[in-house]
């Protein structure tokens, strides 16, 4: 789609928490398997917010010309993660994968990013046992956990702010956008956040929620990827999007859809 | 200023129906939260926020399981007007 070959890849980012190896990173091996020999390939973890910390950094890349094409790829398998007796993260998180390929443009694609973390609520969204706990307890395998009220609180009234920023760093309207790509929690963050930002109903919500569950750090691309195959928006549409997550940490910007 | 008991309840019952379509007349101050009113977990969330800006108050996360019954809330939310 992005109309270029593997081997023109300079570098890959991979958004993941949930690649079982502590080292070495994903990326180089799917560099190796794509193609892309030699590219710089490292991970990030920035759990939910991950995809729109990779959207930055290979902007930021490109623009600083230490690269020509990044790719971005947002992937989890939370199954792993997953206490499947936690009625408060079972029955949303999934698993899934996407991916965009930044590069030069005449005219700008990616708005500035607003990004940021919050130490203090470290704990909120977390790996409920260190892999030292699964170690000296013979736990077999940790599971990520949420307070999910606490998350609610913090992703639809933290985080309006931050995505009109976003949008005012873009010098863009809410009204001018055609879609909103927030990282897909669950449809009840995604409702409360349409309400707090007043989003007019001419501007396209993704739902993919719905379809593949929370995702982390895919959940944005894949949400993308729905709206665009499915004929929901247009290629080249103006959209918002917002990653938030454990961290707790999250970015955020206006982007022109591929 | 500080809103009186009645004030507070009264606000509540406008900020739980514009959440939840529920009649202000059944909010009462012996009602459960979750058993009476069906209030889930994020609506419940909805209401805090929605009630720290009307009256002007911060009510911790911590302390929103402690509030059972409206009452609770009205209660809680009066102590902590100054």
């Amino acid at each position: 789609m992005a109309g270029i070959t593997a081997d023109q890849i300079d570098c890959i980012v991979m958004a993941t928490v949930s690649h079982p190896f502590q080292t070495p990173a994903c990326a180089p091996l799917l560099a190796t398997r794509l193609g892309a020999t030699g590219a710089a390939a490292f991970d990030i973890s920035a759990a939910c917010a991950g995809y729109c910390h990779g959207i930055a950094l290979a902007a930021d890349m490109v623009r600083g010309g230490s690269a020509r094409y990044v790719l971005v790829v947002g992937v989890e398998r939370l199954t792993d993660f997953t206490d499947k007796t936690d009625r408060s993260t079972a029955f949303i998180f999934g698993d899934g994968a996407g991916a965009a390929v930044i590069g030069p443009s005449e005219t700008p694609g990616i708005g500035p990013t607003v990004w940021g973390s919050d130490g203090a609520q470290w704990d909120v969204i977390s790996q409920r046992e260190s892999w030292i706990d699964v170690h000296e307890r013979d736990l077999g395998w940790p599971h990520i956990v949420m307070q999910g009220q606490t998350v609610f609180r913090w992703a639809v009234w933290g985080m309006a702010p931050v995505a009109k920023r976003a949008l005012e760093l873009a010098g863009v309207t809410v009204d001018q956008l055609d879609a909103f790509i927030p990282h897909q929690a669950n449809v009840r963050i995604i409702d409360a956040m349409v309400k707090q930002l007043k989003i007019p109903d001419t501007v396209a919500i993704a739902r993919d929620i719905a379809y593949t569950g929370n995702t982390s750090a895919a959940s944005i691309p894949l949400a993308a990827e729905r709206m665009l195959r499915e004929g929901e928006i247009p290629s080249g549409s103006l959209a918002l999007q917002i990653g938030f997550g454990a961290g707790l940490a999250y970015a955020a910007q206006v982007v022109v859809l591929p | 200023m500080s809103a009186s008991e009645q004030e507070i309840l009264e606000g509540l019952a406008e900020i739980i129906n514009e959440e939840t379509g529920l009649d202000p007349a059944e909010v009462a101050a012996e009602k459960s939260f979750t058993d009476d009113l069906d209030i889930d977990s994020l609506s419940m969330m909805t209401i805090v926020v929605n009630a720290e800006e009307r009256f002007g108050v911060r009510i911790p996360d911590d302390e929103v399981k402690n509030l059972t019954t409206v009452g609770d809330a009205v209660k809680f939310i009066q102590s902590q007007q100054g």
